[in-house]
């Protein structure tokens, strides 16, 4: 066993954890979010996607002690005083989530992209999101939820401006 | 089964060396883990101590200096690939970073990793072997320089031995005179595809366009990156010409041998597609002087 200092969703976390488990383990089991899911468990789908100071990362094949001094945004960390994130909301009014196992990581995929770029391109879009699988919804509404949110984060700032 | 124990954090290059050496073979250099992770799981390798080098600040940088480029070997796929001095001095090895996994992979792959994982088509190793780069190892006795394209074994093998030395810096030489360099790839789709076939090329070049030096790789088409010498004498001391390139891409193909595979397809099909890779890679490199 070996002590884990990070700072998840805000919050300081120090934890016992086993070395050898992935960082997807240790969000779901150690800390109980299990918002992350685990798909392909080899990289390949992005169901277990969060962010590692600010980026996007397959927590499936990361060492989980590679979180020690960083950073974690997982998908419970989006919302705000119990309000969603625009992205979540965006998503939701493009019909951008069926079965929902795909959208935590896609979700926080399309954080990154905004975080770094106010007005992503179609093309900005497709590469941020190229890392996932999603079965049942298709990629489109993706495009249309995060042009969404995008809008959504201008005119929230606008506001907060007057 | 043997498991991780331990995850070290060692302060510099030195202290890593140290702690493998301590462990006896126990002990194994970790970058992002993006390979190792499932080789673990697989039982493949069997490290009960991981040596993580991939914040080490001797080894993330980019500096271009004295007709030189340095790159620190944990920096990753998605650094190079967004480096403007890369992509400006080397596109072949930003375009080659660009093409790896997804997002989520290059964001913690590193070109350390890519080229001890060593396998044939490593889409920043083949662009790298053709910039002709030399790496910096540091290890027991001492730091020393090898050239690249000595260090890949068999698919899978490196003469890296990741629980002893450590690869920390990767340099390539910036040609003084005119010079281009591409990297071209084909998979089944643009993300998250493993190569059918990727080619890089280096063109030097002198004033009136006579080409005086060429590297040219293309891969998986045997069990290392692939050099096609032929196609590269075929252009020595000739005026860069799009018949000539023609030429050359058509040697590359006749030189290679790829085999019949069920993933990445038959080995006829792949010939075809060094030689069109090659040429299409050759005229892109030589725009970049014309
Ligand atoms: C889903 C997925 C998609 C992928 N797609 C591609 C692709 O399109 N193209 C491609 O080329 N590769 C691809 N890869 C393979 C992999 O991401 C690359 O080979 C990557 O560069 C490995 O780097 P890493 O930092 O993750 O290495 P690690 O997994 O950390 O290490 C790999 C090996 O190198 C050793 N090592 C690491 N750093 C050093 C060092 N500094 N000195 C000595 N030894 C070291 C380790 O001990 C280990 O043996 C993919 C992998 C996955 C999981």
């Amino acid at each position: 066993m070996q002590e884990l200092k990070c700072v998840v969703n805000g919050k300081n976390v120090a934890i016992m954890i086993d070395p050898s488990h992935s960082l997807a383990d240790v969000i779901r089991y150690d800390l109980g979010l299990t918002g992350t899911k685990k798909g392909c468990e080899e990289g390949e789908c992005g169901a277990c996607t969060v962010l590692v100071n600010g980026l996007p990362v397959d927590s499936c094949i990361v060492p989980a002690m590679k979180a020690n001094g960083k950073n974690i945004l997982t998908i419970e960390g989006l919302e705000q005083n119990g309000e969603l994130d625009p992205i979540q909301e965006a998503f939701m009014e493009a019909g951008a989530i069926q079965c929902g196992f795909c959208t935590p990581g896609v979700v926080l995929s399309a954080k990154a992209l905004l975080m770094r770029e106010e007005n992503p391109t179609k093309e900005d879009i497709r590469d941020e999101l190229s890392g996932h699988f999603c079965r049942c919804t298709g990629y489109l509404q993706f495009y249309d939820a995060v042009k969404l949110a995008s809008e959504k984060i201008k005119s929230r700032k606008n506001k907060e401006k007057k | 089964m043997k498991k991780v124990e331990k995850h070290l954090f060692p302060k510099n290059v030195k202290e890593a060396v140290e702690l493998l050496a301590e462990y006896k073979g126990e002990a194994r250099i970790v970058s992002g883990a993006t390979d190792l992770m499932l080789w673990i799981r697989d039982g493949k390798v069997s490290p009960s101590v991981l040596v993580d080098v991939s914040d080490l600040p001797e080894m993330r940088f980019v500096s271009v200096s004295d007709g030189k480029m340095s790159i620190g070997s944990a920096m990753t796929h998605a650094e190079i690939a967004a480096h403007p001095d890369v992509k400006r001095i080397f596109p072949a090895l930003s375009d080659g970073c660009r093409s790896v996994g997804s997002p989520q992979i290059r964001n913690i792959a590193t070109l350390a990793g890519n080229i001890v994982s060593a396998q044939p088509a490593a889409d920043s190793v083949v662009p790298m072997t053709a910039l002709g780069a030399q790496c910096e190892l540091a290890g027991p006795d001492g730091t020393y320089m090898r050239p690249l394209c000595e260090l890949s074994k068999k698919v899978g093998e490196s003469y890296v031995d990741p629980t002893k030395e450590i690869i920390t810096r990767i340099e390539i030489k910036i040609p003084s005179g005119k010079y281009g360099t591409a990297f071209k790839r084909i998979a089944p789709r643009e993300a998250m595809a493993l190569p059918v076939v990727n080619a890089a090329v280096m063109l030097e070049a002198e004033d009136d366009g006579t080409i005086k030096a060429a590297r040219i790789v293309a891969s998986p088409v045997a069990v290392v990156p692939f050099r096609a010498k032929n196609a590269e004498a075929h252009l020595i001391g000739k005026k860069a010409s799009p018949k000539l390139f023609a030429e050359a891409a058509e040697a590359a193909g006749a030189e290679a041998s790829p085999r019949d595979s069920l993933v990445r397809g038959s080995g006829e099909y792949r010939k075809v597609l060094v030689k069109d890779l090659v040429e299409q890679a050759l005229i892109q490199a030589a725009s970049l002087f014309a």
